[in-house]
């Protein structure tokens, strides 16, 4: 029943053996270790797996490891590190966008996604962007300042 | 929440797909975007022992605008690919207006149209759309393929006419006349929710300003999308005038049956169809101009 | 010059970690041959078990044990009561507490049953599908007055009826304020349950070390120390010998400071027997069921005023679900009880309560605690009031509202942490009034009118509310100069996002003299810190902050000495500034805290008699009673009067907790409180048949709120310190949720003119459906 699969995550080459039943947060978080993609109610609702398949966000939660073979996967690991964070992931310490952080690395991901395609958006927008992920402690509204922020700052060096 | 183990096949042609799905009967599913299979599968709901994977096959998510304006898709197009697609947004806007409220964009950047249809959610938005539309579903199987009209398509919650080997292969719309307006138009508790009703309104009008035809259709308004047809007949003839559309929204009323949810009593749902039905009405009235 | 650093919109330390993803959660924790653990749950919300096979569950492939209450042995003990109830005269308290597995009955859906553990959590669930129980369903108790009924069933069968406890307690003589009111003022209120739904759920991996001898648990606990001491004791062992760590926790809200969850018992336990590392994280559909939630009440209140609109007396009568189980105590109900006088001047006060034990889930505190319940009685009762005696809304509360000269201010009744309940400090009319002044009540009678000259449907809504916060009984912190000039600083809570790693650096900068960004705080690891009780109550900067400020004050004065000593000169001519100790005016004469640390541990030499090594000092900080926060939400909200959808169109917050650590912490703390008391109010319901099934266990159906949901915030604060602790703060965590139900309640009222219509909004949650309900009660 198990099959063998590589993926492509973050640029690296991974092969485990699977069962197609894995879930591909599974695979990502607990056979290629990268934790930081997180899993907040496996059906699709919160948002914390989101990760990008091919450069679309979407729930890693309800995709099959399996299915992702040929795809491009990328996690928030493929953003910043510490000492040199990526203009959201800076913009989101700047305005105390996250509290927990589980909710975070979805929300980074979603966004990421969505400034590369509306550099200029208004609060609005953001906010209908950002509806997909569900955060428990902030209120949203700092993570909204974030984004704009990050926005503005992407823009000014652009 | 872990699914149950299965066999899974990722066929490259509809050719093999359907072979597959005729060789496993009803222990297979077909798996389009996974946006409703896979949570009930990890919810257990669903236990199906073969998923024939559609994301391989080749061909199956073209979507065509034709010269008449009529619209093709296929069933594999994802929800987000037929919301940004200029053609289709041109002929039928009513698509993206009522896609834009299909749950969130990570959700649609993976679910499909055929995945949606096929999975006959009375409360979703599309299957009512498909009814305004009066949109015909081209179904294969390894039998040879049919047509069914998206009126004789839903038959109860979950339900629809596909056979167990049948899949759904493509989805058509009929151009909309001249001088056509239409408007998806719903109230859900929070935005990319299961609306607690909502209403699909396609309105024509004539040189004159004088209504020629209207089609209405509900979600979460019955065991499947609900038409509305005698509310829209009352509407031809009239200038859906505030009276008009009063006498539409209470014919409306009459012509659902809402079963209520944990969101919404029935009471509560069918006054709101009215209240949108009017709504609906009156914007795509507007647009028809 | 010394750096304040208390104060300070500082950016948050720990956020790098947690933004690349590097941040350790529990279920990131990985261990070679780690096994997975699933629970098979009682689908009835009562039932007795006739039998339980669990043959096929062991037969398949990949399962390693299978365990019923029976296997258990001498281990299956109910839970400790975590909270013994204060002394008060009279009371009735019956304590009953949650099982590790359920024998012989299950009280609630979600009680679990059997306990599965396998090679991984898939084939887990798998083997949880193989088990067959067979079950004689029983009439379960789930409405709160059919539970009081002399016929109804009985939750526990060896106590008399379903009263878990009947608490009576006054201030003044409400008989004699009642008999000369001018009006009396009577209503019900009902307010029902809610889950905390922290984005993570919980979890915990257990692992034994057979040759140090030594169990690690790392648990999504808000209070790690407690569980560490429970575990030891269950399990024979020493306290050395088992480690909890709470690493970051994804959110916590107050359910996750429950102790024992029967799988805190279980998982630790099979890690021992199996001495391989077992893990179990709880999945979103467990959580609906198995984790604690909030709280469903009745109140029946009267209210006695003069004729000028001041209060006589209330008098409040309520009933409590306290769901299967009560470890916690009174904690909830007595958060009601005594939140409910809120930041108003009332001579007499005559409150029962009774908690009923019910066939639903625990009944724990949830951010707020049961003080939402209680101040949204006082706040609908005074809107009453103002209608009934022709008073402006804002006025009645004034007229009311307890002086500034008055503190501290005595409410007499006994509060959860066992004090009479006091009042600190606080100046509420200025709070009151500059909310009015935010939202713009004086010009909002026109906007209104202008509004529904449009069609549009506008309401405002402004209430008051006080928050009991920083309670006992203790915290500690330990703070240690190192070697490289960096700080230590070691608690025992644990942290959900609150930004301790911050805020309690600042507290420690402050005194020492060093950057922020060079305190490495630990929090919630028995090995590094295990005295203290844990996050909750809105305590951890309070307590917490006020012990690591004693511990840095005691580090501050060692090391002006052991830099007296070395410049041979008088304390008073040093400065500790930047990371060094220099001489007053002579700044080149400078020694850095790195160079101290290491001449406070010399490695030859003698040192003097008594001396104690090293720039390091442990402090305790335990307060003689919470300290009360305060604060008034004003809104408005324009309703769709035909589909009864609410936006909100300003919203704003006027908080007081006394002195403020970081600005920019505590506005994340209170906006997502707002976010929480909106989702209570208007989104959040838990849907239960009568046979107490939760029919929306999903959060697909129950609806957390959105970033289109929550408006952006005008969050303005005033300062009145608390006499209680050196820092003068308090608690902050729960404030934002607390008057969200009564604000709605009010601003809906006023935006569909309901009063008029002869309606009132007396229950939350509310959703458009309740709402058209309550508006046209014929259908
Ligand atoms: C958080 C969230 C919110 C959502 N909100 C909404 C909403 O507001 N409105 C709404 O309408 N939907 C909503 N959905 C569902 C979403 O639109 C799904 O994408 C859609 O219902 C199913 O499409 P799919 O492609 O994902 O199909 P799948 O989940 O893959 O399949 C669904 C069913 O259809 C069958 N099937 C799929 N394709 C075919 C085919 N070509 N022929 C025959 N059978 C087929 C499958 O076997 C399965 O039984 C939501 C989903 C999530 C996760
Ligand atoms: S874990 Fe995937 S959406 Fe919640
Ligand atoms: S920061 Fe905790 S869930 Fe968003």
């Amino acid at each position: 029943m198990r099959r063998r699969v590589t993926l492509s995550i973050n640029g690296d080459a991974v092969t485990r053996e699977v069962e197609p039943r894995l879930l591909l947060s599974d695979f990502i978080r607990h056979e290629a270790g990268l934790t930081g993609t997180h899993v907040g109610c496996e059906h699709g609702v919160c948002g914390a797996c989101t990760i990008r398949l091919d450069g679309a966000p979407v729930r890693s939660c309800l995709i099959f490891a399996v299915q992702a073979e040929g795809h491009e996967v990328r996690t928030v690991e493929s953003l910043g590190t510490p000492d040199a964070l990526s203009v959201l992931q800076q913009a989101f310490r700047d305005a105390h966008g996250l509290q927990c952080g589980y909710c975070t690395p979805g929300i980074l991901m979603t966004m990421t996604a969505f400034l590369e395609e509306n550099p200029d958006p208004g609060e609005e927008a953001v906010r209908h962007a950002l509806s997909g992920n569900l955060c428990r402690c902030t209120g949203y509204q700092h993570i909204v300042d974030a984004v704009l922020l990050a926005a503005k700052r992407l823009r000014e060096t652009a | 929440m872990k699914p149950a183990p299965f066999d899974w096949h990722a066929p490259e042609s509809v050719a093999e797909a359907l072979a597959l799905k005729a060789r496993h009967g009803e222990d297979a599913r077909f798996l389009a975007g996974g946006q409703s299979l896979v949570p009930a599968m990890n919810f257990r709901i669903a236990q199906p022992a073969v998923l024939v994977d559609l994301n391989r096959v080749a061909g199956l998510d073209a979507i065509a605008v034709g010269a008449d304006g009529s619209l093709t898709i296929g069933a594999m197009a994802r929800n987000a690919a037929i919301e940004r697609h200029a053609g289709a947004v041109k002929s039928h806007p009513i698509l993206a207006e009522a896609l834009h409220e299909v749950a969130h964009p990570q959700v649609r950047n993976r679910g499909t149209l055929g995945g949606n249809l096929s999975h006959a959610d009375p409360a979703s938005e599309m299957p009512a759309v498909m009814l305004a539309l009066a949109a015909r579903f081209l179904i294969r199987s390894a039998r040879g393929e049919r047509q069914v009209a998206a009126a004789e398509f839903f038959l109860g919650p979950l339900t629809t006419a596909l056979e167990l080997d049948e899949m759904l292969a493509e989805i058509r719309l009929p151009p909309l006349p001249p001088r056509s307006g239409t408007a998806w138009l719903e109230i859900a508790r929070r935005r990319g929710e299961y609306a607690m009703m909502g209403v699909a309104a396609v309105v024509t009008r004539d040189a004159a300003g004088i209504c020629t035809a209207v089609r209405l259709a509900c979600c979460s308004a019955g065991p499947t999308p609900m038409a509305a047809p005698k509310a829209a007949a009352s509407l031809v003839g009239t200038k859906l005038t505030d009276a008009d559309l009063a006498q539409a929204a209470a014919l409306l009323k009459q012509e659902i049956a809402p079963t209520g949810s944990v969101q919404a009593s029935p009471a509560y749902q069918r006054h709101l169809a009215g209240v949108i039905a009017a709504r609906a009405l009156a914007t795509a009235w507007e647009r028809a101009a | 010059m010394e750096t304040r650093q208390i104060g300070r919109p500082l950016t948050r330390n720990e956020d790098p970690r947690l933004l690349t993803g590097r941040a350790l959660f529990v279920d990131d924790v990985e261990l070679p041959g780690m096994l997975h653990a699933a629970f098979l749950r009682s689908p009835h919300a009562r039932a007795a078990i006739r039998s339980i096979d669990t043959d096929a569950a062991k037969a398949r492939a990949g399962v390693v044990a299978v365990i019923t209450a029976e296997d258990l042995g001498e281990y299956w003990q109910p839970g400790p009561l975590l909270v013994p109830p204060p002394p008060i005269k009279g009371m009735v308290f019956r304590q009953r507490c949650q099982v590790p597995l359920a024998k012989g009955e299950v009280r609630h859906v979600g009680e679990p049953v059997v306990m599965v553990v396998a090679e991984s959590r898939y084939v887990a669930e798998d083997a949880v599908g193989d088990i067959v129980v067979e079950y004689e369903p029983l009439p379960p108790v789930i409405g709160l007055e059919a539970a009081l009924s002399s016929d109804s069933p009985r939750v526990h069968a060896d106590l008399p009826d379903n009263i878990a406890a009947d608490v009576h307690q006054a201030k003044g003589d409400y008989a004699a304020a009642r008999a000369k009111a001018a009006h009396l003022i009577r209503r019900r209120f009902t307010y029902d349950r809610g889950a905390s739904n922290p984005m993570e759920t919980r979890g915990i991996v257990a692992q034994w070390d057979h040759k140090a001898e030594k169990l690690t648990v790392w648990d999504t606990t808000q209070a790690p120390v407690f569980i560490r001491n429970g575990l030891a004791a269950m399990l024979g062992l020493s306290e050395r010998q088992v480690r909890v760590v709470a690493p970051f926790i994804g959110g916590g809200f107050g359910p996750k400071m429950m102790m024992f969850y029967p799988e805190e018992v279980l998982v630790p336990w099979m890690a021992l027997r199996l001495d391989r590392p077992v893990k179990w994280i709880e999945d979103r559909l467990e959580h609906f069921t198995a984790t604690t939630q909030e709280r469903s009440q009745v109140h029946d209140c009267e209210l006695a005023l003069d004729a000028r609109g001041k209060i006589l007396g209330v008098r409040d009568d309520f009933l409590m679900d306290t769901g299967a189980y009560n470890p916690y105590g009174l904690t909830v109900p007595l958060n009601s009880q005594c939140t409910l006088l809120n930041c108003y001047d009332v001579p007499a006060y005559d409150s029962r309560f009774r908690a009923i034990y019910t066939n639903r889930t625990l009944v724990t505190p949830y951010r707020g605690a049961g003080r939402q319940h209680g101040i949204f009685v006082m706040e609908r009762m005074l809107d009453a009031a103002a209608r009934e005696l022709g008073l402006d809304r804002a006025e009645i509360r004034r007229r009311n509202l307890i002086p500034a000269d008055a503190f501290p201010y005595h409410n007499e009744l006994i509060y959860q942490d066992f004090a009479p309940l006091t009042y600190d400090s606080g100046n509420y009319a200025p709070i009151l009034d500059k909310a009015l002044h935010a939202i713009g009540y004086a010009e909002f009678a026109a906007e209104k009118a202008k509004a529904r000259a449009e069609g549009r449907h506008l309401g405002l809504g402004v209430v008051c509310y006080v928050e009991g916060t920083g309670i006992g009984p203790y915290e500690g912190a330990k703070v240690r100069v190192q070697a490289s000039g960096k700080v230590t600083l070691a608690t025992g809570v644990g942290t959900q996002g609150q930004g301790h790693f911050t805020s309690f650096a600042q507290v420690v900068a402050e005194q020492l003299g060093v950057d922020v960004r060079d305190v490495e705080v630990t929090t919630g690891d028995t090995d590094v810190f295990d005295w203290g009780a844990g996050t909750f109550a809105s305590r951890g900067a309070v307590v917490t902050g006020s012990a690591a400020h004693g511990a840095a004050v005691e580090v501050r004065t060692k090391i002006l000495k052991t830099a007296a000593e070395h410049f041979e000169c008088a304390e008073a001519d040093l400065v500790l500034a930047d990371g060094a100790v220099s001489i007053a005016g002579v700044p080149e004469n400078r020694i850095t805290l790195g160079e101290l640390a290491r001449l406070a541990n010399p490695m030859r030499g003698a040192v003097k008699p008594g001396t104690v090594p090293g720039l390091e000092a442990t402090s305790y900080f335990g307060p003689q009673m919470g300290a009360t926060a305060a604060g008034a939400h004003a809104m408005v909200i324009e309703i769709d009067a035909q589909t009864m959808r609410p936006t909100i169109l300003r919203y704003v917050v006027v908080h007081d907790c006394g002195t403020v650590l970081n600005p920019l912490i505590l506005s994340g703390q209170i906006q997502g409180g707002v976010a929480q008391g909106i989702g209570n109010a208007f989104f959040e319901e838990l849907v239960w048949t009568d046979d107490g099934q939760l029919l929306n266990a999903s959060l697909a159906d129950y609806l957390l709120p959105t970033a289109l949901d929550v408006p952006r915030m005008d969050v303005l604060h005033t300062e009145t310190p608390s006499p209680l602790n050196p820092l003068g703060t308090k608690g902050a965590g729960e404030g934002g949720a607390i008057p969200v139900g009564a604000l709605f309640a009010q601003a809906i009222e006023d935006a569909l003119d309901l009063p008029a219509r002869g309606i009132e909004v007396s229950e939350i949650p509310l959703s458009p459906s309740r709402l058209w309900e309550i508006c046209n009660p014929s259908g």
